[in-house]
């Protein structure tokens, strides 16, 4: 073989193969770096959620929010004070809701009705639902589970 | 008017003063069961005497002159006879006046009630083996109706209306039935109340009527019922069943539903299969016969579709995908199938095609987010088998650049 | 440009240090060439795949919480939300079973290659030590993501562990952190996985590469004739060379492995439900479940477990000790009767695994 096929076969062996190690460098840093950097939601939403705004929910509502895989219920109860349950009727599942004309929480399946501390007061449901701790991080009303 | 004043000032003095009731005292001593009862006893706690009852002379304290005590010229009547005690209990009891001394909110009108009961009737006319105040209430250690030992508590009413309605030898003379109380345990009723200790189940008394007992005349069934299952008697009384029922006398909710052994509803009640209660009236061939079918298949339909989603949503699930969306979705979809079995009492196809319309809408996109997700996993796998081949030519630049440098050696 | 950099990081560093030693071992370093040269490969494999269960162990460790509470969830949030997390994972679960494979391999080729003998004793007993350490760390790490598979699986092999005579009892409560698997459980092993392990690896790594650096590769009876004839290949750069071809060629394995079985998260962990159907320890302890499964309840009088175990326990002294027990090898004889002891071990260890997965 000549010696210039010779060379030029080495810068392409050589080009192969340092394009291949960065390209495998590059391949691995880059999944690497986006590894630990946190995601946008820095923690598993399964423990605590923010449900909503200070000053969302003018007292006598309450609005359906997001907690894991779960529907939860925020209330501002007609005296303003801001509680949050589990969003599930103890009955057969359905999603429970807050009445403003009850001023309590209702189960429209089956008119199951809780009063604003989460107890079962009329209709099927046979337990009470389950209450989570809502606490106040600047702007935002931040519902966690008891573990 | 003095005289009379006097001493009933002096009996209460003696009451208050002494404190004491001889009567309970001295059974006490002798160890009579029902004075050993008193001790829990409503009455006694309110400082109502033996002798308020029974009659007699309760001051009188000196042993061996119980004669001068149980003295029929004081009163006393010994043990009451049946037919005679919703008058004793009554004496007091429908007096308003004088029960709001001890509890405002007592109701006064439990004798009245009972005189229009079939107990109250059948005493009336003589029996004396039919339910009196005594009989449910016990006579000593009488507790509130509200206190877990009374024998009328909610859990314990059904034991105590079965210590006749379920004894056939007592029952015998009167030919009903006695199969309601092993038939109201093995209901849904039954295991809510006994099994989960459900207080808001119904026993004997919220649907009979505790002192006014008296089985539920027809036009009142499902109002009976539809005190506590409120969406299924509007449904029914908007249906055609309602007008249909009424003219042919039949008990509309117990028709199908049952009374004591109510069981569990199954999605099979409803339709034209071997389950069905429709196909014990209507035949093939009819409207309603169309009507059930579909409405069978509607409801089969929508839990076909959450099956299929679920089972998707669970394989993400399982993959390590993240699915809350999907699991949200399907709650809902959940709660469509909730709305659609009350639906079946509307006796009809559209409402309940609309909701299942809904509910299908939900399934499928918990379906497909689902699908989405399993996808995503199909897509990575595919990346990384991409990777594979990448690595691979690293692997045979190495080899080439090992067999130039070793060429040249 | 790269190379005179490197010249200049390499002048610098050796007016400081003095590399001119290393530089010279590096230079003069060969590995033998004959015909079970690519036998080899093995050792550097099984340091590769425990490179990146480093690696990606830590990067695991940012995002994962060890509690029972929070466990599942956290590995979910890596799967779900954390950018490559499910790749990461599926490399750590991946590369961990690689890497016992390889270390059993590596075990396997420096048996049959007599590698253990004199003067390489030492040698034998820091990698048999990081064998066993390896499967420490598969059977810990395993646990971590608590589900349902990893934790019955742990109850099973604790198990198994209770059952060693007049030391069980200890030795359960010891890896259960108390009686049954609970949360106690998922720290201590999440400790070990994390600590105690990777301490004690990292110990006897360091000393097992030291040895070899320092005695050279060993070659076998066959081939001390056909070794001697030639000068062995140049460590840097024809072995080197190959070293890394053959680690892309194990990460090409492990990619696609990754790719064509990809971990799952499973179910969460739940103690009260009961053991799923067909539960097993992880597959290099599949042979040993196996065996104690098809063993009669007695074996002469004794129970046939217990029979077991003791049996398991005398052969991996035997092994352990192989060193000390081969007299034939320390005299640089060839004994056919220990490569068919071992041929029979190999056989036994494959059928019996397979044996686990086939038979219900």
């Amino acid at each position: 073989m000549s010696a210039s096929w010779r060379i030029g076969r080495r810068s392409f062996v050589d080009l192969l193969l340092g394009g291949g190690v960065i390209g495998s460098v590059v391949s691995f840093l880059y999944p690497v770096l986006k590894f630990v950097m946190p995601p946008a939601v820095a923690e598993a939403m399964d423990q605590s959620v923010v449900a909503g705004k200070v000053g969302e929910l003018p007292p006598n509502s309450g609005k359906i929010f997001k907690f894991g895989r779960r529907p939860g219920l925020l209330i501002s109860t007609p005296s303003g004070e801001l509680r949050a349950y589990d969003g599930i009727c103890t009955h057969l599942n359905c999603t429970v809701q807050y009445r403003s004309d009850f001023g309590h929480i209702w189960c429209a399946c089956h008119n199951g009705h809780y009063d604003t501390s989460g107890k079962n007061i009329s209709g099927p449901p046979p337990r009470p639902l389950e209450r989570y701790t809502v606490s106040i991080r600047g702007d935002d009303i931040v519902v966690s589970r008891n573990s | 008017m003095m005289r009379a004043g006097l001493t009933f000032l002096l009996m209460t003095f003696a009451g208050v003063a002494l404190g004491q009731d001889n009567c309970l005292d001295c059974h006490r001593e002798l160890e009579d069961p029902a004075a050993l009862a008193m001790s829990e006893d409503v009455h006694a706690q309110a400082s109502v005497s033996c002798a308020d009852c029974h009659g007699g002379d309760r001051t009188i304290e000196t042993e061996g002159d119980y004669q001068l005590a149980m003295d029929p010229n004081k009163g006393f009547i010994g043990v009451p006879d049946p037919g005679d005690i919703p008058q004793l209990c009554g004496r007091c009891h429908s007096d308003a006046s004088y029960m709001h001394r001890f509890d405002p909110n007592l109701s006064v009108d439990q004798v009245a009630q009972y005189w229009t009961s079939v107990h109250g009737q059948r005493l009336r006319e003589g029996a004396t083996d039919v339910a009196q105040c005594a009989s449910c209430h016990h006579a000593h250690g009488v507790v509130s109706a509200k206190d877990p030992r009374s024998p009328v508590y909610p859990t314990r009413i059904p034991e105590t209306c079965g210590a006749c309605h379920a004894d056939p030898e007592h029952m015998a003379a009167y030919g009903i039935p006695t199969d309601q109380l092993s038939e109201y345990r093995a209901g849904v009723h039954g295991r809510a109340l006994f099994d989960r200790g459900d207080l808001g189940a119904p026993t004997c008394n919220s649907c009979h009527g505790n002192h006014g007992a008296a089985p539920p005349g027809v036009t009142s069934v499902s109002l009976v019922c539809g005190t506590c299952h409120g969406v299924q008697k509007e449904l029914f009384a908007a249906s055609p069943h309602q007008e249909a029922f009424d003219a042919i006398d039949e008990p509309e909710c117990e028709s199908c539903h049952g009374n004591h052994n109510i069981e569990a509803p199954t999605d099979d009640f409803v339709g034209v299969g071997d389950e069905a209660i429709c196909m014990t009236c209507h035949g093939e061939g009819e409207p309603a016969y169309g009507v059930a079918a579909t409405v069978h298949e509607e409801i089969s339909n929508l839990k076909g579709a959450m099956a299929a989603a679920r089972e998707v949503v669970d394989r993400a699930a399982r993959a390590g995908m993240e699915v809350s969306e999907a699991e949200l979705v399907l709650i809902d979809a959940n709660q469509t199938l909730v709305e659609s079995r009350n639906l079946v009492h509307a006796f009809a196809v559209e409402p309940l095609r609309e909701k299942v319309e809904e509910g299908l809408a939900l399934a499928t996109t918990a379906r497909e987010m689902g699908v989405a997700a399993l996808a995503e996993v199909d897509y990575r796998r595919k990346g990384l088998a991409l990777s594979v081949f990448f690595i691979l030519l690293l692997a045979v630049g190495l080899y080439l650049k090992i067999r130039q440098i070793e060429e040249r050696e | 440009m790269l190379s005179s950099l490197g010249e200049r990081v390499f002048h610098w560093l050796d007016e400081r240090l003095d590399l001119q030693p290393i530089q010279r071992f590096v230079r003069e370093k060969s590995v033998p060439s004959h015909r079970y040269s690519w036998c080899y490969f093995f050792g550097g494999a099984t340091l590769f795949f425990f490179m990146i269960q480093v690696a990606t162990g830590v990067l695991l460790l940012l995002y994962y919480k060890p509690t029972a509470e929070a466990a599942f969830e956290s590995v979910r949030f890596i799967m779900t939300e954390v950018s490559f997390g499910w790749l990461i994972r599926s490399l750590h679960s991946w590369s961990a079973n690689l890497m016992v494979l390889a270390a059993f391999l590596h075990m396997a080729t420096v048996f049959f290659m007599r590698a253990y003998r004199k003067p390489r004793e030492l040698t034998w007993y820091t990698g048999a030590t990081l064998l066993l350490l390896a499967m420490g760390f598969g059977f810990s790490g395993y646990l971590l993501p608590w589900n349902e598979l990893a934790f019955f699986a742990t109850r099973v092999g604790t198990d198994m562990a209770g059952k060693v005579p007049l030391v069980g009892r200890f030795l359960l409560e010891f890896l259960r952190g108390g009686e049954d698997v609970t949360g106690a459980t998922l720290t201590r092993f999440f400790g070990f996985h994390v600590a105690v392990l990777p301490m004690m690896a990292t110990a006897l790594i360091l000393f097992h590469l030291l040895a070899i650096q320092r005695q050279g590769m060993s070659v076998p009876l066959s081939q001390k004739e056909a070794s001697t004839t030639n000068a062995g290949m140049p460590f840097f750069p024809n072995y080197f060379l190959r070293e890394l071809m053959g680690w892309a060629i194990a990460l090409a394995i492990l990619a696609a492995l990754a790719s064509l079985f990809p971990w799952e998260l499973g179910e969460e962990a739940d103690a009260f439900a009961p053991a799923p159907a067909g539960i097993k320890p992880e597959w290099y302890f599949v042979f040993m479940f196996q065996t104690l499964k098809l063993l009669p309840a007695t074996v002469a009088g004794v129970e046939g477990e217990l029979v077991g175990l003791l049996a398991f326990g005398l052969a991996g002294l035997a092994w352990f000790f192989v060193p000390v027990l081969d007299i034939r090898s320390s005299r640089e004889e060839p004994s056919r009767w220990l490569t068919l002891m071992g041929v029979a071990a190999l056989l036994f260890i494959a059928i019996m695994t397979l044996l686990g997965y086939v038979m219900p």
